[in-house]
């Protein structure tokens, strides 16, 4: 295989490109479900794009592994009660294509550690591995679990809301109100995780939720004073700054970018959410979730 | 006389044209100069160059020398070849034929193709060609005047595409790895494949992504993978592709050092700790020292209470026999994705009074950290970051201290995010500073899978509620690890720098010059965000600066 893709290598080489655009428009789009995985939609893994046994091979496989697997490996396949690995990070079910790697420890090859012999026929044995790779098609971006988790499953609302209120009193109340702009706010968010979101980052901030790390996206414009050389002072919305240059939307729609030389001219934003960086900084994630829970009463 | 000079000139030409041309490995040992023959210069990673005919009396007039815009791929339905000519289409006038593409790969031809790459990885500069990759592309071009001389286009079967960091090279042979994991070996001359070896499993969900580094007859290379699978540093034979050895970073076997670090075998044998950066060498010890991706699952339980060796490691493996001589972990149980994997700089340098060899780094996590190379005994951690919260202080061996309360929860969690990144940190010699991105964050990490077993890969939380306080060009004192001053700048960028006093990285929009000393901007030009750190190197009495901005290559110059 190898040498032989090697060899059609040079030869595309060697020919003209009106060969190599012959050559390439032969063959067909890739079909199945490519694109499921991999970042941002791209390219996916053989386990997204694999062609899947047919529905009626695959129901058989989860009915017999829901009856001789699940006790052990999970009903998920993420491992069970009973000391069965998760199934859903094997390398050998990833590696295998048909069930020629799971129907022999399913037929006892790994007795010796641990896993029993199951009386399976070859045909139920391989419609377990077609179950399987049907699971595992489902896995996500970054390998995260198949399904997406149910938000419900879970209560983010674990502060105290009595302990809320004091602190909203004592930190927030010189610039919100329970009855004003705070009025009815738990009702404007589904999901509790999204109101904190919200009031941490003062409304601002609250992105759709990410996976994990976060990187740092650009810059976000904001109400700003230009001042300069002659004095002029300039209204509007900066989009862009850095060390040579500063761009400023005038309220008219008007953009007008500017040659920084040091500091001039002068910028001055005024950042909405710079009031709740400053809390954030020393904010404890009890009083965070006591406050969500406060205000999660608002409705 | 005369006639005498000229044989020799001409014995010496043969024969640097000759079957050993191209780059000798030992030309890699030298002081970072004329050429740029490994992904980080040279072997230290220091990324400081001694080229000094563009300084800081000069550096006003630095001028575009030329620009090439490159197309990944053979363009839709396999239309005209890629990654030729540049503006107004050929610049190789004069009736010369465009460069050639040679297509290769496993796939369909319909993914990655025809688009604007993602120039993010190490450029080589070597006898004045330049041979730069993006995934599953590379190039060779004329580093005079940025002319395409052979295009090479891998038809990827998938994988998570992750930037390609760039290719080794060895006399005339270059190493590239694609994301389908072939480590492919092409012919600098033409651009053709002389072999490709799949150096880990695609089915298991390995993409490989690494620049593989050349030490004397060892092509190290890694590769990367985020479902929940052990992590390896492979060596391979320069000429067959035969594998010589691999170095495992988490434990496989019962007895392996680091075990008791785990739940279980089992939970070890899935625990990640990816080898997707390049590393430095040391050829005095011939310790190859990199750092180690996250364990997996990466943000929730499933990998018992322990360190979790060897993942968000700086870890030194002997080339020779690909056994790990030491190790220290920059993030014990890390539950971030605090990959290590800031390439590591070795410096030899006076600390406490007295010339060290040492390796020093900065990473995600938001901590410096410097080590003896040779033992790996920890000298000092220093805290980056205006913002940094989820370590609680640090432990004997000066190790930050995860604070469990910061993991991501039920509830919430305030905690920074990212502090740095892969992007490549620069040492200057001549002030002591260590230059590293910094960027600053807090953001609410909640725990949306609270399973018990755990969850798998990089599952199980969600984020949001980002708040962001603004990044930095940091230059750190290595020997308290302090900040010495932070300078504000956009971008995620790494950094070069040369001993014309001279500091060179991207701020998000445009490639800069600064200060060294005090990171006072000298010189800038609006190129767009930059691709991974600038390089620098000579041809014909002129130094070249060259930078990505897009999907185009910059080259600068005193014209």
């Amino acid at each position: 295989m190898t040498k032989s893709i090697f060899a059609l290598g040079a030869l595309v080489v060697s020919l003209a490109a009106p060969c190599l655009r012959a050559q390439e428009v032969q063959e067909p789009p890739q079909g199945g479900r490519g694109g499921r995985g991999g970042r941002g939609g791209g390219p996916a893994f053989p386990q997204q794009t694999r062609q899947l046994a047919s529905p009626e091979v695959i129901a058989r496989g989860k009915a017999v592994y829901g009856v001789n697997c699940a006790a052990c490996h999970g009903g998920d396949l993420r491992g069970g009660d009973q000391g069965g690995p998760s199934l859903l990070r094997s390398l050998t079910a990833l590696s295998d294509q048909h069930g020629e790697l799971i129907s022999p420890i399913i037929h006892g090859s790994r007795q010796d550690k641990g896993m029993p012999a199951l009386n399976l026929s070859d045909s139920d044995s391989v419609a377990v591995a077609e179950y399987i790779h049907s699971v595992l098609a489902q896995v996500g971006r970054q390998a995260r679990p198949p399904g997406s988790p149910d938000p419900t499953a879970i209560n983010p609302l674990v502060g105290d809301a009595t302990a809320g209120a004091t602190y909203f009193q004592r930190a927030c109340a010189s610039c919100h109100s329970a009855t004003g702009d705070m009025k009815g706010i738990a009702s404007k968010f589904e999901d509790v995780r999204e109101l904190q979101n919200s009031w941490v980052t003062g409304g601002g901030g609250a992105g759709g939720p990410g996976g994990g790390g976060g990187r740092r996206g650009g810059s976000k414009p904001l109400p700003a004073v230009v001042t300069l050389a002659n004095g002029q002072k300039l209204q509007g919305t900066l989009i862009h700054k850095d060390d040579f240059l500063i761009t400023l939307v005038l309220a008219d729609g008007t953009r007008r970018s500017f040659t920084r030389n040091g500091d001039t001219p002068a910028v001055e934003t005024n950042d909405p959410e710079e009031a709740h960086k400053k809390m954030a900084m020393t904010l404890t994630d009890k009083d965070m979730h006591d406050v969500t829970a406060y205000l999660a009463t608002l409705k | 006389m005369k006639s005498i000079y000229l044989t020799t000139a001409f014995l010496i030409t043969a024969q640097t044209l000759g079957a050993q041309a191209g780059l000798d490995p030992t030309d890699i040992l030298k002081p970072l100069g004329d050429e740029w023959p490994i992904y980080a210069g040279d072997y230290s990673a220091k990324r400081y160059s001694s080229l000094k005919l563009i300084d800081q009396s000069n550096v006003k007039n630095l001028s575009l020398g030329w620009v090439t815009r490159f197309t990944a791929g053979s363009g839709p339905n396999g239309g005209a070849p890629a990654g030729g000519g540049g503006f107004g289409g050929g610049r190789a006038g004069g009736g010369a034929a465009p460069a050639p593409t040679i297509v290769s790969g496993f796939g369909k031809g319909d993914l990655n193709t025809g688009g604007a790459p993602r120039l993010g990885g190490g450029i080589l500069m070597v006898d004045g060609i330049l041979y730069m990759s993006s995934p599953d592309n590379a190039w060779a071009v004329d580093a005079r005047d940025g002319t395409v001389l052979w295009h090479y286009y891998w038809k990827t079967r998938g994988g998570t595409h992750t930037g390609n960091r760039g290719m080794g090279m060895w006399h005339n042979n270059l190493y590239l790895e694609v994301h389908d994991d072939y480590l492919i070996c092409l012919d600098a001359k033409t651009g053709h494949e002389k072999w490709k070896k799949e150096i880990s499993s695609f089915d298991q969900q390995y993409f490989s992504s690494v620049a593989p580094i050349v030490v004397g007859n060892h092509i190290l290379a890694g590769t990367g993978n985020d479902m929940d699978a052990p992590g390896f540093l492979q060596s391979f034979d320069p000429e067959t592709g035969d594998r010589q050895w691999i170095a495992y970073t988490v434990p496989m076997n019962k007895g392996d050092k680091g075990l008791d670090t785990w739940a279980s075998l089992d939970a070890a044998r899935h625990g990640g700790g990816q080898a997707w950066i390049p590393g430095a060498y040391d050829p005095e010890t011939h310790l190859y020292i990199y750092g180690t991706g996250n364990p997996t699952p990466a943000y929730t339980t499933g990998r018992g209470e322990g360190d979790n060796l060897w993942t968000c490691s700086i870890v030194a493996v002997n080339v020779d026999t690909g056994k790990i001589a030491w190790g220290y972990q920059t993030s014990p149980h890390d539950t971030h994705d605090w990959d290590a994997t800031e390439t590591p700089v070795i410096v030899d340098a006076p600390f406490n009074g007295k010339m060290r060899k040492l390796v020093m780094t900065g990473q995600r996590n938001g901590y410096f950290f410097l080590l003896d190379r040779v033992t790996g005994e920890h000298l000092v951690t220093g805290k980056m970051g205006l913002v940094n919260n989820w370590a609680s202080g640090l432990d004997a061996q000066g190790r930050p201290k995860r604070n469990p309360d910061k993991d991501a929860t039920v509830g919430g969690a305030l905690v920074n995010g990212d502090v740095t990144n892969y992007p490549p940190a620069t040492f200057s010699p001549d002030t002591g500073f260590f230059y590293v991105h910094e960027n600053n964050s807090l953001r609410i990490s909640y725990l949306i899978d609270a399973d018990p077993r755990g969850s798998m890969g990089l599952g199980g939380t969600q984020s949001g509620g980002n708040l962001s306080y603004g990044s930095f060009l940091d230059a750190i004192d290595y020997k308290t690890g302090k900040v010495a001053w932070r300078h504000e700048i956009g971008g995620t960028g790494g950094f070069l720098s040369t001993a014309g006093k001279l500091l060179f990285g991207g701020d998000g929009e445009n490639l800069v010059a600064w200060d060294p000393a005090n990171g006072k901007p000298l010189w800038h030009a609006h190129i767009g965000a930059a691709g991974n750190a600038p390089e620098t190197y000579m041809l014909d009495g002129h130094q070249y600066v060259l930078a990505t901005g897009g999907d185009q290559l910059y080259a600068f110059l005193l014209n």
